[in-house]
């Protein structure tokens, strides 16, 4: 099994920590993965995107083409991947920022209001960790116990943060898992 | 050990730390501004030097001293920054000194861009600086065997004393792998140099110097340099293979680097759309020297060989050299930052095939 | 009704990419507004460095050239000597001017080049992701002095118009600011008083504008433009260090061998 998944949006979202935590999820169950940054000029600014692939056997490509999953909390960066997902691949959108779909109707798209979820919840910072709680709802990729475990990790140094982001990404977790799509 | 999560550019500076290196001379250019970045953390930690150079020519200068005084000592750079240090490395090559540089690609040629390339490949294996030397190119695919031919890229310099480059394209430097770091070497373990400057104290004064105004001398260094690279490509060729193990081939692709791995799944996906096709790959690990035999080899077995970089086609010339003339060569390629994907190798696997 | 305030001819009507609040942005326009006013628009040829002014080619509306990392001088030089009807100016930053390219404006200013230097000295590489420059800070923490920069292992800031003021041949040599509407105001004065000894084929001409680079300095534009007054402008004296017009005593043995000569 392999999960691959594309997260974009603009530079601060906070795309590339939520990347990162899944790599590490995927490191602590052992598992092989990849997680390769977008690093071009576009990041002053401008969309920033990574790409995290998790599997059971050494990672070919490093880079995917078409991947099978993406989570995108802005519109170009759903007008940049939706087309370029595999048939019945997951779209997680965050609905606060981007009020369109995209026009496939071979995908599984789940809408979420991060941002709003996220200041609701104490943090509206955290946005990105309601969309990563959304997409491991969609696709274990990882269990969402490894993931509260990164959380728990990355946040060492700043405690006070780590309760609200465990919460906003469990909640992300738990309104995908029940589908609970904002549409 | 454990692994760990690590950007290729950190684990590289973590892999010379490990190595018994204490000593950087370097200058920010991306994509391997994190190279210098770790180890201005990192060096103070362990008792080692950190110096941010006014400019790459200076800091291949830096190395020259510092390899000179007997020291293990690294500078990473970009394609920009490679090109400026050519002259200081043809110096170091033919004073015989040991160094290691690390080069992580970018798009070129000029001031070109900040994606990945492989396009500086002819650069690093048949010319860079001027004279009769030569570099010791290895060349990663993952981040793990980045961090293992840094780690042994030290002792291959120190062992050859000679210039031993690890080149990677922007991909490795800015990925993050799980990696095994490899334990600290002892530094008092590490080779005697008696040829070092350290002051003529109780022996005759060591000079470290490239000038040979007598052509007879000059000449004689030439081959005795000759004589040590011959010795390199007897001992140092390296290569791996993917799905080679039949008899029959249809597909053999060439490819180093991240293209490896690229191609490495477009071949899968070939395959699994069609079990009846029989596709191998052949990844040279080090570029120069070139592992011609190794790659002459599987050739046999293919009917055809395709070459794919992110350049218009640096490598096929070795490839050529390798199986001179009896297998006809495909190439493709994309260059300024544009990667080719798996699909895009697919593809031209399919037509190929067809 | 007069038209008493517009877009500058001299500049593209292109967005920049400049960071908000980053002062390159206000450094172009006063460069475009002197070209202007001078009228020299149509003979202009920029220089465009490596650094955050990479893509100046896209925003200044005259020949452009861009230049490898720190040469911008030498390829000014190569310009200028053979069209000496052009008017050249290089757009340069710190790292660009004061590390990697300290040698290539040494000469030029030394030559005598008569080119128009504009050096935007922000404290820091700003393209590569904030790196220490030969101008950063004493203690000022950048990726590459982690525990801020320590005099005794790299050095004091280089203070470069005052290090090129020591040499005899150039000129016109001046030190402004871009953090405030009054700094701005006389970093107006100066580069159109560089571009116009130029224009009137006097000598080389250079002004160091002290610059803000909020996104790696890690403040907020207003914050930026304090930091930048309360430690660089101590440090880096602003005004105008040389001038042609200050009638240089010629040195007695070179007066000597020239009238042999
Ligand atoms: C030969 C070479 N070395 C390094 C680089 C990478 N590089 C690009 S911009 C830059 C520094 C720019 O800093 P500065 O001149 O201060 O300009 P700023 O970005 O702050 O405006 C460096 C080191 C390069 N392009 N070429
Ligand atoms: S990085 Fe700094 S110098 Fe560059 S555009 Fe942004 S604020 Fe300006």
């Amino acid at each position: 099994m392999q999960t691959e998944v594309i997260m974009s949006g603009f530079g601060g979202q906070g795309l590339m920590m939520i990347g990162k935590l899944l790599a590490y999820a995927g490191l602590e169950e052992g598992k092989e993965v990849t997680w390769l940054p977008s690093y071009g000029p576009e990041m002053r600014g401008g969309t920033a995107n990574c790409t995290v692939v998790v599997g059971d056997r050494p990672i070919g490509s490093p880079l995917i083409s078409s991947p099978k999953a993406a989570v995108v909390m802005n519109q170009p960066s759903l007008e940049k991947f939706a087309p370029t997902l595999k048939k019945n691949g997951i779209l997680v959108i965050n609905s606060s920022m981007i009020p369109i779909n995209s026009d496939r109707d071979d995908l599984r798209s789940f809408r979420i209001k991060a941002n709003d979820i996220a200041a609701e919840l104490g943090n509206r910072r955290s946005a990105n960790l309601v969309m990563l709680g959304a997409y491991i709802g969609m696709e274990e990729a990882v269990t969402h116990e490894t993931i509260l475990k990164a959380i728990e990790k990355t946040f060492e140094k700043k405690p006070q943060f780590v309760e609200v982001n465990c919460k906003t990404f469990m909640e992300g977790y738990e309104l995908a898992k029940a589908g609970k799509s904002d549409d | 050990m454990a692994k760990v999560l690590m950007k290729g550019c950190e684990a590289i500076g973590e892999a010379a730390v490990r190595a018994g290196c204490r000593n950087f001379f370097g200058y920010p250019i991306t994509p391997q501004t994190e190279v210098p970045e770790y180890l201005a953390k990192r060096l103070p930690e362990v008792g080692g030097l950190f110096v941010q150079a006014e400019s790459e020519v200076a800091a291949i200068n830096m190395l020259y001293g510092a390899a000179g005084v007997g020291k293990r000592v690294l500078t990473s750079s970009s394609s920009p920054g490679i090109s400026l240090m050519a002259e200081g490395v043809s110096y170091i090559a033919t004073c015989h000194l040991p160094v290691v540089l690390v080069n992580i690609v970018r798009a070129g040629p000029g001031l070109g861009g900040i994606l990945p390339a492989q396009s500086d490949y002819l650069q690093a294996t048949k010319g860079h600086g001027h004279g009769d030397y030569k570099l010791v190119v290895l060349a990663p695919s993952s981040v793990q065997e980045a961090v293992d031919l840094m780690y042994e890229a030290f002792d291959l310099a120190d062992h050859y004393l000679t210039p031993v480059m690890v080149m990677g394209d922007g991909m490795i430097g800015q990925m993050m792998e799980p990696v095994e770091i490899p334990p600290m070497r002892d530094l008092d373990d590490l080779p005697a140099k008696p040829w070092a400057i350290t002051g003529a104290k109780g022996r005759k004064p060591n000079i470290v110097n490239s000038l040979y105004l007598s052509e007879v001398a000059c000449n004689a260094n030439n081959w005795k340099m000759k004589e040590k690279y011959d010795e390199i490509v007897k001992r140092e060729k390296r290569s791996e293979t993917y799905g080679c193990d039949g008899e029959k081939l249809d597909v053999l692709i060439v490819a180093y680097g991240t293209m490896a791995r690229i191609c490495n799944t477009a071949m899968a996906e070939v395959v699994a759309s069609d079990k009846q096709k029989r596709i191998g790959l052949f990844r040279p690990i080090t570029l120069w020297p070139y592992p011609y035999e190794a790659l002459a080899k599987e050739a046999e077995k293919a009917k055809q060989i395709l070459v794919v970089e992110m350049s218009t086609g640096q490598m096929v010339e070795d490839v050529q050299l390798a199986v001179l003339g009896s297998r006809p060569i495909d190439f493709y390629g994309l260059t300024g930052g544009l990667v080719p994907s798996p699909d895009d190798v697919a593809d031209k696997l399919r037509k190929i095939l067809t | 009704m007069k038209k008493i305030f517009g877009y500058p001819n001299s500049l593209t009507v292109n967005p920049t990419h400049y960071c908000p609040g980053c002062t390159h942005g206000t450094i172009h326009r006063l460069v475009a507004e002197s070209l202007d006013e001078l009228g020299l628009r149509e003979r202009a040829v920029g220089i465009a460095p490596v650094g955050c002014s990479v893509l100046a080619y896209n925003y200044f509306n005259c020949d452009m050239f861009e230049a490898s990392h720190g040469r911008a001088p030498a390829v000014a030089t190569g310009a200028k000597r053979c069209r000496p009807d052009l008017i050249v100016f290089t757009y340069q930053g710190d790292g660009d001017l004061a590390s990697i390219g300290m040698a290539e404006i040494v000469h030029a200013a030394n030559r005598g080049e008569k080119i128009t230097v504009i050096f935007v000295n922000n404290a820091i590489y700003g393209m590569t992701g904030g790196q220490m420059a030969p101008t950063t800070m004493p203690g000022q923490v950048t990726t590459t002095c982690p525990a801020g920069r320590n005099p005794s292992h790299e050095g004091y800031p280089i203070r470069v118009v005052e290090l090129l003021s020591t040499l005899r041949t150039p000129a016109f040599i001046a030190r402004a600011a871009a953090h405030t509407p009054l700094h701005v105001i006389e970093a107006k004065r100066v580069i159109r008083e560089a571009f116009r000894l130029q224009a009137e084929d006097v000598c080389f001409s250079m002004v160091e504008v002290l610059s803000t680079c909020p996104t790696n300095w890690g403040l907020t534009p207003s914050e930026a433009n304090k930091w930048l007054q309360e430690n660089m402008v101590p440090y880096y004296p602003l005004g105008v260090l040389k001038r042609p017009d200050v009638d240089e005593t010629p040195i007695p043995e070179v007066a000597a061998s020239l009238k042999g000569a």
